[in-house]
């Protein structure tokens, strides 16, 4: 632990928003592809399950 | 072998004669742009010069992109590819030729034009056979590149502008020495190494791109 | 049917066969086998990827000492560096993927390039955002035509041919192989890109600055960056398994073991 205060690390030597704007955007990346994940593993399986609907409709017996 | 490579640059030959209008749709747009940039950076002769033989590459390297989805495109719309690749030929022979041919349509054109427009930039007088020659050798590794391009993307749609999009990084090292020996030329430096590594990479596609090329095409087919 | 063809089609049988031997591990290369295993396997990757990830940033933002010439943001390296190597190894294990299932004829090796792209695309974005913002206090511009940053430029091109080349092509077989072609050739190229813009970038007297001349390293700061290193490499691997299972489901929806598999997806949902 090398830092003075909290308000040292976050200032970073004056390079703060440096610092912080890229790991902040790198990790708001990381969020986002596994939020998009989840959200297409659901459309996926909701899309899937509406096209297996349809033919089971259609054909009458299990598709 | 030699029979079908002959039989297919006689056959590209009288079809690109037929069309030979699209050559003069490459070299017009070749000099558009040429002409463009200026407006958009300013007459200033120095400036101009010094981005002259950049501009010229960048352009030869987008005209050499427009005709490039038509290499397959009709021969896939007639049945003519699919018979291509059935025979027991070897598909690299007349892909090959195939693309020989657009070179010569495209390609040489472009570089013989190239000076002129170059002049435009009140380019040095002296480079100027220089920028031609690195210009033919290095058009045929771009159309090379391109044609396996053209073969991925036939049939898809926005094949064009997807074709670029794959072609251009691809295509950033063949720049990088065209235009990179003219610049040597003009600052006293020897240009020996660009050439050489044009000519290498030339050959190293000609050997290799038309195996990638009949692969690609036979996806397209199937 | 020829020799060579004759020969091709036995290997094939070969493969085939060991695919199905229950005690195999070739069993896996089956996407309906693969598909649990991904799914017990991606939260172990998860876990590891987010200790080491604490211990990196631990280590690069607690113990590392300030650099001398750089002073504080030099600790963008331990993102920043991490994330150019995993975009140009993901890329690699995607031609690799490619490569596979053209020879193998396994349709589970494309899935796996597919799934892999997206992720590496995002570590180099990742790898050019940190770069530029690294850039700008230091050298004082966000961006400079150095050859690393440049060729990370050219990869993000290359991924982004993938992805659009991949999703223009309706037939799956067809994208599978022409996006395994592009990621070979792509990969051939990357060496070469490499190469001559390294050769551009010394050639133009303008390029005084380099991100290769990084600060002299304290062993402290290249285990941190090892660390982070490791840590972006199994998150990789997660977020890989975890979308090749969605993949599967799309790609094998007309089987049984997907109807059932859904089915109790849907029970899940309602209970």
């Amino acid at each position: 632990m090398h830092w003075e205060s909290w308000s040292a690390f976050w200032d970073m030597g004056g390079r703060g928003f440096y610092v912080w704007g890229s790991y902040g955007v790198s990790f708001a990346l990381i969020a986002l592809e596994l939020y998009f994940l989840h959200r297409t593993r659901k459309a996926v399986i909701r899309r899937l399950l509406r096209w297996r609907a349809a033919r089971f409709e259609d054909t009458g017996e299990d598709a | 072998m030699g029979a079908v490579f002959l039989a297919m640059l006689r056959r590209e030959m009288a079809l690109a004669w037929r069309g030979r209008t699209d050559v003069l749709l490459a070299l017009s747009f070749f000099v558009v742009v040429v002409c463009l940039f200026p407006f958009g950076i300013g007459p200033e002769a120095n400036q101009l010069r010094a981005i002259a033989p950049g501009v010229v590459w960048v352009t030869a390297l987008l005209a050499s992109l427009l005709a490039l989805p038509r290499l397959f495109e009709h021969d896939l719309r007639d049945g003519t590819l699919e018979q291509l690749l059935l025979s027991p030929e070897p598909a690299v022979v007349w892909v090959l030729a195939k693309v020989a041919v657009h070179w010569l349509v495209t390609g040489v054109p472009v570089a013989l034009f190239a000076p002129l427009l170059a002049g435009l930039y009140d380019l040095q007088p002296d480079v100027l056979p220089l920028l031609a020659g690195t210009l033919l050798l290095g058009t045929p590794t771009l159309t090379l590149i391109g044609a396996i391009g053209a073969a991925l993307t036939l049939g898809v749609r926005s094949g064009a502008v997807l074709l670029a999009l794959l072609v251009l990084p691809l295509a950033v090292p063949v720049l990088i020495f065209g235009a990179g020996a003219v610049e040597a030329a003009l600052g006293g430096v020897s240009y020996a190494a660009h050439l050489a590594l044009l000519g290498a990479g030339m050959l190293a596609a000609v050997a290799l791109a038309p195996w990638a090329c009949v692969a690609a095409l036979r996806l397209a087919v199937q | 049917m020829n020799a060579t063809q004759e020969r091709r089609q036995r290997w094939r049988q070969g493969v085939e066969e060991r695919q199905r031997s229950p005690r195999s591990l070739w069993r896996f290369a089956a996407p309906q086998q693969f598909y649990p295993l991904a799914g017990r396997l991606a939260p172990w990757f998860a876990a590891a990827a987010a200790v080491l990830a604490v211990a990196g940033l631990y280590l690069g933002f607690f113990v590392a000492p300030t650099d001398a010439q750089q002073g504080e943001v030099y600790r963008v390296i331990f993102l920043h560096v991490p994330a150019a190597w995993m975009s140009m190894f993901l890329y690699l294990v995607m031609a690799f993927w490619g490569i596979v299932g053209w020879v193998l004829n396994t349709r589970l090796s494309f899935m796996m390039a597919h799934a892999l792209a997206p992720t590496g695309a995002i570590w180099c974005f990742i790898a050019l955002w940190t770069g530029a913002l690294w850039g700008r206090p230091t050298w004082g511009t966000y961006w400079v035509w150095d050859a690393r940053l440049t060729s990370q430029l050219l990869l993000m091109f290359l991924y982004l041919g993938y992805l659009a080349l991949t999703r223009a092509i309706e037939d799956p077989r067809r994208a599978d192989r022409a996006g395994a072609l592009l990621a070979i050739v792509g990969s051939i190229n990357v060496p070469i890109i490499y190469f001559s813009v390294k050769w551009w970038n010394t050639l133009h007297q303008g390029a005084s600055v380099s991100l290769t001349r990084a600060p002299s390293m304290a062993t402290v700061m290249l285990v941190t960056m090892l660390i982070m290193a490791f840590a972006a490499w199994f998150y990789s691997i997660a977020v890989a398994l975890w979308r090749v299972r969605t993949i599967i489901l799309e790609r094998e929806r007309h089987t049984d073991w997907v109807a059932a598999e859904l089915d109790r997806l849907a029970a899940k949902e309602k209970g």
